[in-house]
């Protein structure tokens, strides 16, 4: 019996069984990394800046993304309150994604310039300055640090391989803004970098829908 | 935009999920009917197949697939291929329904326009001081303003420190309906500049002791003399020469008692020294107009009470 064959070896039930599992994968997921709309940014998207790429990596780290999606569904109720729904173009620079799954606070995906950077500065030290009714937690301690710059090269040497490796048509940085991204961020707070990201976030995409 | 766009960088990759996917499909099929086909030499139906474990204790009956298991099993092939004609699935074909999540949710835009569209069409066409007077115009002003508004100028339109109360009369660029609208569509930028470099401490001292005695507060009657001197030169060209500000620049008026950042000595030489960039964002793409039109209205009914 040929089920035999297959019980009695070990080996090549793994094989079949990982060809199996594969297959969803390899019909599901491989082709979208040649499908234009995730590959090629919507027009006007431009790379992080060196300060928002700092600032990004400091949204990372105070886990902004745990109570923070950035992803807007295309359901009414939710481009009602934050506008446009997300694309997959926007996130070409991304690398990892900040998507999130889990919505305590609002989703910021379109947060850029909804508030002054006046509001983001009162707001992150303490949120309940300005909206009483919130339960997000302050983050006055980056008012204070200032920006640890000593790896901020080589993250945009990463970032042009990782953009490179998986877009069409994206900027990658220039050797001069590599060489210049020190001294541009000479003197500026945690603070400083997480409100450049934040008011940038989602803003090529002006229109209501 | 390009969301609804289904091309790939190169053709192999349509042939490549079309392949796969009914390849997969036409697999399960067979596997199926190889599986439940009866084998020379197999023990009849209902009897063991001599198979023993445990010492013999176990046996194991040769009995078919549950009849009822087997056409299920089918229904789901006919499901998916029934699923992959229908809707997008199969590469680059976009299904006999032609249906995407953005035409989903077009057809959710259009019908709530068709149902919301004539009460805004309505209410857009009368104009904000009869607004600010009917009940159902301000419930719907009221809930946009909690929605868009309340981050910044609080859930009451208090306002916070750094952002204007909106419940009292005095406006930085105006009250008037017209104004109001212009201000939430197009938003606002203030440009008070840092006066802590021209002025240096002694200026920027006098000129605070002079700005207290405006509102007709007390403060050391010299340096206000002095800091009178230099306001006249930097300063009166927003506030003007008497300090009561000028609505054109968005320059608040400084003989009254509300104060924007504070009216303490300490704010207010922290103010001068550092400048203000007050900033409210322009509101014209991501509300539109109509809207716009309903919450100025509630602001208007929040300072003219009937």
């Amino acid at each position: 019996m040929s089920h035999e064959i297959v019980e009695k070896n070990v080996g090549l039930m793994a094989l079949i069984i990982l060809l199996v599992i594969s297959v969803g994968g390899l019909v599901e997921i491989v082709p979208l990394f040649f499908l234009k709309s995730t590959t090629e940014p919507v027009e006007g998207l431009k790379p992080y800046t060196a300060l928002q790429l700092e600032g990004r990596d400091i949204y990372i780290r105070e886990g902004c993304y745990l109570c923070h999606s950035q992803m807007i569904r295309p359901f009414r109720a939710e481009t009602e309150r934050y506008g446009h729904y997300s694309v997959a173009g926007e996130f070409v620079y991304d690398h990892p994604f900040q998507w999130g799954s889990k919505r305590t606070g609002p989703d910021l995906a379109r947060v850029g310039g909804r508030y002054s950077d006046d509001w983001h500065r009162v707001h992150l030290m303490n949120p309940r300055d300005v909206v009483p009714e919130s339960i997000m937690p302050g983050f006055p301690w980056l008012a204070d640090n200032k920006l640890d710059t000593s790896l901020t090269q080589k993250k945009m040497r990463v970032m042009n391989m990782l953009i490179s490796a998986t877009c069409n048509g994206c900027e990658t940085y220039t050797d001069k803004e590599i060489q210049d991204a020190p001294a541009e961020l000479k003197g500026k707070t945690e603070m400083d970098a997480l409100i450049a990201y934040l008011q940038g976030m989602g803003t090529s995409i002006t229109s209501r829908r | 935009m390009t969301v609804n766009d289904f091309s790939f960088t190169s053709g192999f990759w349509n042939i490549w999920i079309v392949v796969l996917a009914l390849g997969n499909i036409f697999a399960c099929w067979w596997l199926i009917r190889w599986s439940s086909k009866k084998r020379p030499g197999e023990a009849a139906a209902g009897d063991t197949t001599g198979h023993s474990w445990d010492e013999g204790t176990l046996a194991e009956y040769n009995n078919p697939l549950p009849r009822w298991w087997l056409w299920l099993f089918y229904l789901t092939l006919v499901f998916s291929l029934g699923y992959l004609f229908l809707y997008p699935g199969l590469g680059t074909y976009r299904g006999y329904l032609n249906w995407t999540q953005q035409s989903q949710y077009e057809q959710e835009m259009k019908a709530a326009d068709k149902k919301y569209g004539p009460l805004f069409a309505q209410y857009a066409a009368q104009p904000i001081p009869a607004l600010a007077t009917n009940r159902n115009a301000l419930k719907i002003g009221q809930r946009l303003f909690v929605n868009y508004c309340s981050s910044c100028h609080g859930s009451d339109a208090g306002g916070a420190p750094g952002f204007p109360n909106l419940r009292d009369n005095d406006w930085l660029y105006g009250g008037d309906p017209d104004t109001l609208t212009k201000t939430i569509l197009d938003g606002r930028q203030a440009a008070m500049p840092e006066w802590g470099p021209i002025l240096g401490d002694k200026g920027v001292n006098e000129v605070a002791a002079y700005v207290l005695t405006l509102s007709g507060r007390d403060a050391d009657a010299k340096l206000a003399a002095a800091g009178k001197q230099t306001f006249a030169t930097y300063c009166a060209a927003c506030h003007g020469a008497d300090g009561k500000g000028n609505q054109a620049l968005g320059a608040p008026n400084l003989t009254d008692s509300i104060w924007l950042y504070g009216g303490s000595a300490g704010v207010i030489k922290q103010t001068i020294t550092h400048g203000r960039k007050g900033h409210m964002p322009a509101h014209r793409n991501f509300l539109g107009e109509d809207k716009v039109h309903l919450l100025a209205a509630y602001i208007y009914s929040l300072s003219h009470k009937p």
